[in-house]
C-alpha cells in the first residue's frame, strides 16, 4: 500500500514537473516586435509584445538587446509581468538593433521570445499626433488677425476698465510731483518668457510718459538678454517721444543673475534711493514678497502684474494695484490702444468665448454618456 | 576647524541680512554687495562651463579640426560627421551681435538676435501654453461629468465637479476684456474674482506655512549649530 502511495506521488511530481516545464515554454513571449517610435527625433525604439496568459507564472520580463552580431546585453531593469511595451532610449541614432524579450518565471527560470528584425531610430520632421494642436493653433491665429485686420481698418475695440493701468499715470505723476525717481523690476523671467515680453511691453508706454515727464526711469535686469532688450525698448521709446537726450543707459542696468542677490539688491536700492512709484510686472518666484514689503515700507505707490500664480496673493496683499494673470498682457493694448494690439486682444477673447462654449457643451454632453469633446482635448493635450 | 569657520562666516551673513529689518544698515549693505557680487562671479563661471564651453567652444573647435584633416586630405567618416559642428558657426554669430551695442554705428544689428529670441520663446510658449493651460485644464473640468453619468461619484465630489465648473466659468468671464461688464456679465466676474480671492487665500496661507518653516531651519541653524560652536 505504502509502496502504491508513493509511484501515485512520484507519478504526480513528473506529470507537475512536465506541464510546469511545457506552461514555461508557452510562457515564451510572443508576437515580439521592434519599431523605430513614432514622432520622435529618432532617439528611442519601441518593443512590443503579448500579455502572458494568467497561469504562466511569469514574474516579470527582461529586454536584452543586441547590435548587429555582437553579445547580448541586458538594458533597463526587470520589467512587471503585466508589461506589454518598453521603450528602449539609449540607443545610437542610425544604429541597427535586435532585440529579445526574456520572461522571467517565479522560480526564476528564464525563457527568451524570438529575436526581432534588426530595426533604427530615425527622427521624424513632423509629430503627426500635434496635429490637431496645430489646427488650432491656426485657428486661433486666424481668429487674432482677423481681428488685428478689423481694427486696422477702423473699427472700434472697446476694452474694459483696467484699474491697475489707470493708476500708472496716477504713479508716474506722483513720481514727477515728488522729484523721486520710478523704479520698475521685470522679474526673472528670461526674453523668452511671455510675461517678460508683456512687460517690456508695458515698459515701452511708462518710458514714454517718463521721457515726457522727464521723471528717472531705473531698471534693474536679472539677465543679461533682458538688460539689452530693455535697453533697446526703453530708448525707442524716449525716441518715439523726441527726447533722445533725457535717455540714460546708466539707469538700465544688469544687476545679478541669482534669485535672491536680486531681491538684496532691489530692496537695497529702494531703501537707498526711496522711489515714488514701483513697477513690479513680469514672473516672480519667492522673492516676490520680499520685493513688494520693503517698497510697501518705504511709502511708494506699487502696480505689481504677474502670471505667476503663486506671488499674486503676495501682490495683492503688499501692493496698491495687481494686474492678475491674463490682464498683464492686456495691459499693453490697453495703455497704448495701439491696433495690432488691441485687435490680438479681441482675438484672445474669441478663444476664451469658444473654452467657454466648450466647457458647457463638453458637461452636458458627458451627462448623457457622450464623450467626444473629452476625447478630442485629450488627443490635443 | 574649516567647519566652524565656515559656520561663523554663515550666521554672520544671516544675521547681517536679518539686521535689515531693523532699518538699512552698514552689515546688510556690506551683505547685500558681496552676495550680489558673488552670485554674478559664480553666474560667469557657470556660463563659461554649462554654456560657452560645451555648447561653443568645444564642437567648433572640433569641426575646426576635422575641417582640417579634410583639407590635408585625412578625413575618415567620423571626422566628417564632425564637420557639422561648423553649423553652430551661426548661432555664435548671432549670439555675437548682442556685442554690436559697443559700437553706436552698428547699434542697430542688436536687434537681430533680440528678435530671434523673441519670436523663438514666442514660438515655444504658445502652443505649449495652449496645450498645458487651456486644453488639458478643459478637458479636466469636463472629465469629471462622466464619472457622474456613470453614477460612480459621492454627493460631495459631485458638489465639488459643479462647483469648480462654475468656478472657471466665472473667472473665464471676469477676464473677458473686450466686453464691458455690467448687468448678469458684472455678477458672473464678480463670483469669477470671488474664486479666485478664495484661491489666493488658500496659496498665502500655504506659502506663509513654508517661509516659517524656512525660518525656523534658519534660526536652528544660530542657535543649535552657531551657538553650539559657542557653548
Amino acid at each position: 500500500m505504502i509502496k502504491t502511495t508513493q509511484w501515485v506521488a512520484i507519478c504526480l511530481v513528473l506529470c507537475l514537473s512536465v506541464s510546469t516545464a511545457f506552461s514555461q515554454e508557452s510562457a515564451a513571449p510572443s508576437n515580439v516586435t521592434a519599431v523605430d517610435t513614432p514622432n520622435d527625433d529618432g532617439s528611442s525604439i519601441t518593443i512590443k509584445w503579448d500579455a502572458a496568459a494568467e497561469d504562466t507564472g511569469i514574474s516579470g520580463y527582461q529586454i536584452l538587446r543586441r547590435i548587429a552580431d555582437g553579445d547580448l546585453e541586458e538594458i533597463g531593469g526587470l520589467l512587471p509581468a503585466e508589461t506589454t511595451n518598453y521603450v528602449d532610449s539609449s540607443i545610437q541614432q542610425g544604429t541597427a538593433y535586435t532585440y529579445i524579450v526574456r520572461a522571467v518565471t517565479e522560480a526564476e527560470a528564464t525563457v527568451d521570445s524570438e529575436q526581432t528584425a534588426p530595426v533604427k531610430g530615425t527622427g521624424e520632421w513632423f509629430h503627426t499626433g500635434k496635429t490637431p494642436l496645430f489646427v488650432a493653433m491656426l485657428l486661433f491665429s486666424a481668429a487674432i488677425v482677423w481681428n488685428i485686420y478689423n481694427a486696422r481698418s477702423g473699427k472700434e475695440i472697446f476694452v474694459r476698465r483696467i484699474p491697475g493701468l489707470e493708476a500708472v499715470d496716477e504713479a508716474l505723476g506722483r513720481a514727477t510731483e515728488m522729484g523721486r525717481s520710478i523704479l520698475y523690476v521685470l522679474g526673472l523671467g528670461g526674453v523668452d518668457n511671455v510675461a517678460t515680453i508683456a512687460s517690456m511691453t508695458i515698459l515701452g508706454q511708462v518710458a514714454r510718459r517718463t521721457a515726457d515727464y522727464e521723471t528717472p526711469l531705473r531698471v534693474p535686469c536679472n539677465e543679461p538678454v533682458v538688460l539689452n532688450v530693455v535697453r533697446e525698448v526703453v530708448k525707442t521709446s524716449y525716441l518715439d517721444e523726441g527726447r533722445p537726450d533725457a535717455y540714460n543707459e546708466e539707469n538700465i542696468f544688469f544687476l545679478t543673475g541669482d534669485q535672491f542677490a536680486y531681491a538684496a539688491g532691489v530692496d537695497g536700492m529702494m531703501i537707498r534711493e526711496k522711489p515714488a512709484a514701483i513697477f513690479l510686472q513680469g514672473t516672480f518666484a519667492a522673492e516676490s514678497l520680499l520685493m513688494a514689503e520693503t517698497g510697501n515700507s518705504i511709502g511708494a505707490i506699487q502696480i505689481a502684474g504677474t502670471d505667476s500664480e503663486h506671488q499674486l496673493p503676495f501682490f495683492i496683499a503688499a501692493c496698491d494695484y495687481t494686474l492678475i494673470g491674463e490682464e498683464l498682457y492686456a495691459a499693453s493694448a490697453y495703455l497704448s490702444r495701439e491696433p495690432m494690439l488691441l485687435g490680438s486682444l479681441k482675438g484672445q477673447d474669441w478663444g476664451k468665448i469658444l473654452i467657454f462654449l466648450t466647457i458647457v457643451l463638453g458637461v452636458v454632453l458627458e451627462l448623457f454618456g457622450v464623450n467626444w469633446i473629452t476625447t478630442l482635448l485629450q488627443r490635443v493635450s | 576647524m574649516i567647519e566652524i569657520i565656515g559656520i561663523w562666516v554663515a550666521a554672520f551673513l544671516t544675521l547681517c541680512i536679518y539686521s535689515f529689518l531693523y532699518r538699512d544698515n552698514p552689515f546688510y549693505r556690506f551683505a547685500e554687495h558681496l552676495f550680489v557680487g558673488i552670485s554674478v562671479g559664480y553666474g560667469i563661471v557657470i556660463a563659461m562651463h554649462q554654456g560657452i564651453i560645451p555648447l561653443a567652444w568645444v564642437p567648433l573647435s572640433e569641426a575646426m579640426s576635422a575641417l582640417w584633416t579634410v583639407i590635408t586630405g585625412q578625413a575618415t567618416p567620423e571626422t566628417i560627421n564632425a564637420l557639422w559642428g561648423l553649423v553652430k558657426i551661426i548661432p555664435i554669430a548671432i549670439g555675437l551681435l548682442f556685442f554690436a551695442r559697443l559700437s553706436p554705428r552698428h547699434t542697430w544689428l542688436i536687434r537681430y538676435p533680440i528678435a530671434i529670441l523673441i519670436g523663438f520663446g514666442a514660438g515655444i510658449a504658445i502652443p505649449n501654453e495652449l496645450q498645458a493651460n487651456i486644453f488639458a485644464q478643459t478637458r479636466g473640468t469636463i472629465a469629471p461629468f462622466a464619472a457622474i453619468n456613470a453614477g460612480t461619484l459621492s454627493a460631495w465630489d459631485i458638489f465639488g465637479t459643479i462647483l469648480i465648473v462654475i468656478g472657471v466659468i466665472c473667472t473665464l468671464i471676469y477676464f473677458f476684456f473686450s466686453m464691458e461688464h455690467r448687468g448678469a456679465i458684472s455678477w458672473l466676474s464678480k463670483v469669477g474674482i470671488a474664486f479666485l480671492m478664495v484661491g489666493f487665500g488658500a496659496a498665502f496661507g500655504n506659502t506663509v506655512m513654508g517661509r516659517l518653516a524656512l525660518m525656523i531651519h534658519r534660526v536652528g541653524f544660530l542657535i543649535k549649530d552657531w551657538l553650539g560652536t559657542i557653548f
